[in-house]
């Protein structure tokens, strides 16, 4: 079934986004990455995963809330076709932690699709990030962050529409970035801001 | 599954022949650039020769439209249309007020507006986007409740809707109008003309692709007398002239070797004309609004040569072409005087009257 699914998703989420994907001193690899992205409308995850080439798209899975995705059976079983892990924003607990549970699921295998902002920005200023990235590459320091800059996803389906409008859409990748030894905490999480920001511009 | 009821003898081999011209064109621009040690602007040839791949593609995805019907060109071009569209509101401002009615722009009135194109209902589809569409989305971002900067917005998507999606509509509408006569100097007034009806599409297509093209050539090698280097710094008057001229003559040398259109040798060459000098004004638009937005050599967001910018000539050209050409050449048929028979239709008719 999902040998149909996938490819028809696939080509509605790319017809509807006209999304050019650009790769900006970056290239498209099979190693397990952190995709990081600004988060605008509730479409950014399905398309950067759509847009991915085919080989990467296997292997990643978006990070989305999960009040949100289990919400009536066409999110539930879209969420299911692209493999998302859904976090549970409510019941954040020590025990709990989001950051195991994306560790525990991703292996050595799987990349990841994160919107650090947490949830989406109603303007064009991104928010300031959750800490969720720099304790992610604190405990696997050896994943690849890369940036994504998503532009004029929020045009397409802005916050509170339920019909996206089909206009064209930029996805740019820009080049990877690890955590410095000794980088502090808000260090690591502006540098990581100014990196999708850098390529707001390119 | 082919059929050719679309296109006739000449109208096969001047399509051809275009094809055949471009694909010389783009192979010495090839070559052009291969050259390193040549004086021409390595850009200019760059652009050039990606002008003339998006024209081939352009002509041999029409083409294939044409062999099969009507349906299949109409449906092509309500493509274009979405593809053009989507680009121009992508370049344009907008707020998160007019999202319902770019949902409406986008998605209802183009599809609408190529439905009773296909159908040939000529009195609807002529005013559809300028009566109901214009007041509709005046109305609907009113509705909205958002005011800023209303009339810009409003006349940002009206224009954005006008040109993409009613203007280009008017080039299939050559193939759904109903009846094309032509001039018998033997009968000594109009008849039917029995040509294929692609045969007049295809010739608007082919004359404003030559317009551009020698636009572009004329502008990059003697333009000197630039016409508004606000809004582009090379297209110059001796481009349009030169276009309009080599135009006409390709108009009645097309008539004169593949007729594929209703008019006469004189007719046609003095169309082509009209068509490059719209085709001329239709370019220049889209770089008055590219520049507005600041986009000079293009954005991050709309990228290469946008689908927009290869048919802004043709979106100027084809409704004046349609409608000129109309206006001679289009009479309709008197029906004869009879009374309607149809019980259903003239009851729908009285129905006012009763109330009154």
């Amino acid at each position: 079934m999902k040998a149909i699914t996938i490819p028809a998703l696939v080509a509605i989420a790319k017809l509807f986004s006209g999304a050019t994907l650009r790769w900006v001193d970056c290239q498209p690899d099979t190693c397990q990455r952190v995709y990081f992205a600004n988060h605008t409308s509730h479409l950014d995850a399905l398309i950067l995963w759509a847009s991915l080439p085919r080989q990467i798209r296997a292997i990643t899975r978006p990070v989305a809330a999960k009040d949100y995705w289990v919400r009536g059976p066409i999110r539930r079983y879209m969420s299911g076709v692209f493999n998302a892990l859904l976090i549970d924003r409510e019941k954040i607990k020590v025990h709990n932690s989001p950051i195991n549970m994306m560790i525990n699921e991703i292996g050595n295998e799987y990349s990841l699709i994160v919107f650090p902002e947490g949830s989406r920005n109603t303007d064009n200023e991104m928010r300031p990030f959750k800490s969720g990235l720099y304790y992610l590459s604190k405990k696997r320091p050896d994943l690849e962050l890369v940036p994504v800059f998503l532009n004029n996803m929020n045009r397409i389906m802005p916050k509170g529409e339920f019909l996206p409008v089909p206009l064209v859409s930029c996805i740019t990748i820009g080049p990877p970035m690890w955590l410095e030894t000794g980088e502090s905490k808000n260090d690591f999480l502006d540098r990581a801001r100014q990196a999708i920001e850098k390529l707001r511009d390119l | 599954m082919f059929d050719f009821r679309l296109l006739d003898q000449p109208a096969i081999i001047l399509l051809l022949s275009n094809v055949t011209v471009l694909a010389v064109l783009f192979g010495v621009g090839r070559f052009l650039r291969k050259r390193s040690e040549s004086e021409i602007d390595k850009d200019v040839v760059r652009a050039f020769s990606r002008n003339m791949l998006s024209w081939i593609v352009m002509c041999v995805v029409l083409a294939l439209a044409l062999m099969v019907n009507v349906l299949f060109t109409v449906i092509f071009f309500w493509f274009v249309s979405f593809w053009a569209q989507r680009e121009f509101i992508t370049l344009t401002p907008t707020r998160p007020g007019d999202h319902r009615t770019l949902f409406w722009v986008i998605l209802v009135f183009p599809i609408a507006q190529y439905v009773l194109v296909g159908m040939a209902w000529y009195e609807l589809y002529s005013i559809l986007i300028p009566v109901y569409g214009s007041l509709f989305v005046a109305a609907r971002i009113a509705f909205a409740n958002d005011q800023e900067g209303f009339l810009e917005r409003i006349a940002k998507i009206q224009f954005g809707l006008l040109i993409c999606v009613y203007a280009l509509s008017h080039a299939p509408a050559l193939l759904t109008w109903e009846p094309w006569q032509t001039w018998d100097s033997e009968a000594g007034g109009l008849i039917p003309w029995e040509g294929a009806k692609g045969g007049l599409l295809l010739y608007l297509v082919v004359i404003v692709q030559f317009s551009d093209m020698v636009h572009f050539v004329v502008d990059r090698t003697f333009g000197k007398q630039v016409i508004a280097p606000k809004v582009h710094e090379t297209k110059s008057w001796e481009g349009v002239i030169a276009a309009a001229f080599a135009s006409a003559v390709v108009g009645v040398l097309i008539q004169l070797l593949l007729p594929v259109t209703p008019f006469q040798v004189i007719g046609s060459g003095a169309m082509a004309l009209i068509i490059s000098v719209m085709a001329s004004s239709g370019s220049m638009t889209m770089w008055a609004i590219k520049r507005d937005r600041g986009i000079a050599r293009q954005g991050t967001l709309v990228h290469n040569r946008g689908v927009l910018d290869q048919i802004a000539s043709i979106c100027f050209a084809a409704p004046i072409f349609f409608h000129v050409t109309r206006l001679f050449l289009g009479r309709p048929v008197t029906p004869p005087a009879e009374e309607a028979t149809e019980p259903l239709q003239t009851l729908i008719w009285q129905i006012p009257w009763w109330i009154c």
